[in-house]
């Protein structure tokens, strides 16, 4: 009786720490931006498709240029690659640089420089990254990880800046915004599904599964990890928000977002940090529920996405602890649901206890209440 | 406006029986007639109310659902429901009783919505709209009576009843009355002090409530005037095609609603007409042109709700923003009254 109370407490915290990466995520935006980011579920999903890409791309299995083609063909494909990296470079080197560097002829050779290096980089990698064999799993679980939480980033700043920027600039209604959030998803989901098909795809197992049995209890290695990681993102988030400067800055702009520009704090890099923060973790918890339950299929966002939604209304959205906690209450909840009715009311349950947070007590349990002025 | 109307049905439902109208451009105006009414409704909450509810798909499966039961339990003998109650003979008398049976059902299911709303407005309100319709999809998706996840058929029996009376266009008919009565009771609602007092709360909820409009009450009727309008339009939805499961009421059913009301414009009951006639041309005009195009239909889902996101971004009133399109052409108002 004790073990099997222990196996599944674990497995509440397996689950409660993929609730908890998503919701950080959720709440970092909310607490910065009043938003709710409805596509995040979707940022998790696509992270969890980019995972896929990277390892398989690290592995060998992927390529960006077709190995049956002409060389012609090749190297148009190097540059039209290797194009697009450069001048995602330079938008990037020209965002960050004092302004007037553009012009310098210093910027120019290294742009010219850049061109170079991508070439060379996308010629030969770009026919296949091989290991050699018998390379150890953990090289490309290294590998994949970083790979995988920048291109997620990428994906959820790139919808902060096309989407919500321009709304957030015109002034528009919140109302609005939403929408467009939840629009977003959508375009994610049918998106992947419109250029992937509607295959589920089996994620490679990237390291292999270790089996651990202490007394009648048995653990894998995969549901450490996620559990150990799960801490140490809340804990590196806490960290950023409380101790670093651009916490700091990310706590003045959710005080008051129109005196935080005359501070000189610069409003849409801060914005484009929390994203970024949110996105990556969004992006690692794909890659982790990708490995604990290896398919993928477009729609896997959707429920978690929602459910880790649930979680950070549970802890008070806009409040670290609270999404972190609330991740691993309604993780426990759910498991104690399956465990003792069924499993199909899972769903049901946790969404009725979301109204009935809502309704009752729309803090949650670490948020304070605002006062509006009249 | 009576005369007309009578000489519309006329004129279409002759179209119809003679068979010049053919049963796919019949099958789109009845389409089109059920995202009238679902746009109408949904303008009442968004529009006219400014609150944002996007779990309509919701309200329309309990509508759907509930008069499917109401029609094979009165009429049909089944495995669940028993022997029928009634002969056959009586469907075209009660069939409004089955719609209107629908119509109670999601008005009942709208209070789930109604009463969290007394306390929450914006984006949390949003939420608890989502959260409503995913708890009634699961709902009905645990239901073996119904179906199930499987879903519930045997509606046609019900039309077939109808037609043994008197063959006509059974569904046109219902569904031209569906969406007169929606626009009549909705235009009556909206003109009424109680319409006001929406409008009020729309303009800012604090100030109506001091100026003594019950708000709660108020929000009360609007969210079940707008779901029970829903349901109707399910319950029209689950004769036309004579079969309903929770997998056609899902987010992106409510995605649809959403921008039929904000293409026609917020607080505009012409301008959802319009739209949902708009709304339902643009989509069977891209059927063929993706087919032309050899692309996944599923694009469909990528290409509507980027049309909402360039609205929202580009003319987030729609086309007709607050006005009526007797506003915009006074000499409309000549020909018809309202009443």
């Amino acid at each position: 009786m004790l073990e099997t109370v222990i196996q599944q407490a674990l497995n509440a915290l397996q689950l409660g720490s993929y609730y908890s990466l998503i919701a950080l995520g959720y709440c970092l935006v909310y607490g910065v931006l009043l938003l709710i980011n409805f596509a995040h579920g979707d940022i998790f999903m696509v992270g969890a498709y980019i995972a896929f890409f990277a390892a398989t791309f690290i592995m060998g299995q992927h390529a960006f240029i077709p190995a049956n083609v002409s060389p012609l063909a090749q190297i148009a494909c190097t540059g039209f690659f290797a194009i697009i990296l450069t001048a995602s470079a330079a938008y990037i080197i020209g965002r960050v640089t004092r302004e007037g560097f553009r012009q310098t002829r210093a910027f120019k050779l290294l742009i010219g420089g850049l061109f170079v290096l991508f070439s060379l980089l996308v010629y030969f990698l770009g026919k296949g990254f091989v290991l050699p064999k018998g390379a150890d799993r953990w090289v490309v679980m290294g590998a994949t990880v970083p790979l995988t939480m920048l291109l997620t980033a990428a994906v959820g700043i790139f919808i902060e800046r096309v989407a919500y920027r321009p709304l957030r600039q015109k002034g528009a209604n919140r109302l609005y915004v939403v929408i467009t959030a939840l629009m977003m998803g959508i375009i994610l989901e049918y998106g992947n599904l419109s250029a992937l098909g509607a295959s589920r795809i089996p994620f490679p197992p990237l390291i292999k599964t270790a089996i651990f049995e202490i007394a009648g209890v048995t653990v894998t290695n995969l549901k450490l990890i996620s559990i150990g990681v799960a801490f140490a993102v809340f804990g590196l988030l806490q960290w950023i928000v409380t101790r670093t400067k651009l916490g700091m800055a990310m706590r003045a702009v959710s005080y008051d977002k129109f005196a935080v520009p005359l501070m000189g704090i610069p409003l849409d890099i801060i914005i484009v940090f929390t994203f970024f923060l949110g996105s990556s973790m969004a992006g690692l918890a794909g890659m982790l529920y990708a490995m604990n339950f290896p398919v993928l299929d477009p729609f896997m966002g959707a429920l978690v996405g929602w459910k880790a939604f649930v979680a950070a209304v549970v802890g008070g959205i806009g409040d670290i602890r609270g999404a972190f906690v609330g991740g691993f209450l309604l993780a426990i909840l759910e498991i104690v649901v399956a465990a003792v009715f069924s499993s199909e009311l899972r769903d049901l349950i946790s969404f009725t206890i979301l109204l009935g947070i809502l309704t009752m007590k729309p803090t949650g349990l670490f948020g304070t209440a605002k006062t509006t002025k009249i | 406006m009576p005369t007309a109307l009578g000489a519309l049905l006329l004129v279409m439902g002759g179209l119809v029986q003679s068979g010049i109208l053919g049963q796919y451009y019949l099958t789109v105006i009845m389409t089109m007639g059920i995202f009238i009414i679902l746009s109408a409704s949904l303008n009442l909450v968004n529009g006219y109310m400014g609150e944002f509810s996007c779990g309509h798909a919701g309200f329309m499966a309990v509508g759907a659902y509930a008069s499917s039961v109401a029609g094979i339990f009165l009429f049909v003998p089944d495995k669940v429901f028993g022997q029928p109650w009634l002969p056959m003979s009586m469907t075209p008398l009660a069939f409004p009783l089955i719609l209107a049976v629908g119509f109670v059902a999601a008005a009942l299911a709208g209070v789930i919505v109604a009463i969290p709303s007394f306390k929450t407005r914006g984006d949390y309100l949003a939420v608890i709209t989502l959260a409503a319709g995913y708890i009634i999809k699961s709902a009905i998706e645990n239901i073996d009576a119904v179906g199930g996840p499987r879903g519930f058929m045997g509606m046609n029996k019900v039309i077939g009843g109808m037609n043994e009376v008197l063959d006509i266009p059974w569904m046109f008919f219902w569904i031209f009355l569906g969406v007169v009565f929606t626009i009549w009771i909705l235009r009556r609602f909206v003109y009424s002090t109680y319409g006001k007092g929406i409008m009020a709360i729309h303009q800012d909820e604090v100030a109506a409530e001091i100026m003594s409009v019950n708000t709660n009450r108020m929000k009360l009727i609007a969210f079940m005037l707008s779901s029970g309008l829903a349901g109707l339009a399910g319950g029209l939805y689950a004769y036309l095609f004579s079969f309903v499961n929770p997998g056609s009421f899902t987010i992106l059913r409510s995605t649809e609603c959403l921008v039929m009301v904000y293409l026609g414009g917020m607080g505009s009951l012409s301008g959802s007409i319009l739209s949902a006639m708009l709304y339902c041309l643009l989509l069977e005009f891209l059927k063929p042109v993706l087919d032309y195009l050899q692309l996944s239909q599923t694009i469909k889902w990528v290409i509507i709700p980027l049309g909402l996101i360039l609205l929202m971004q580009f003319r987030p009133e729609g086309i007709m923003g607050n006005r009526e399109l007797s506003d915009i052409f006074p000499k409309l108002k000549r020909y018809y009254r309202f009443k």
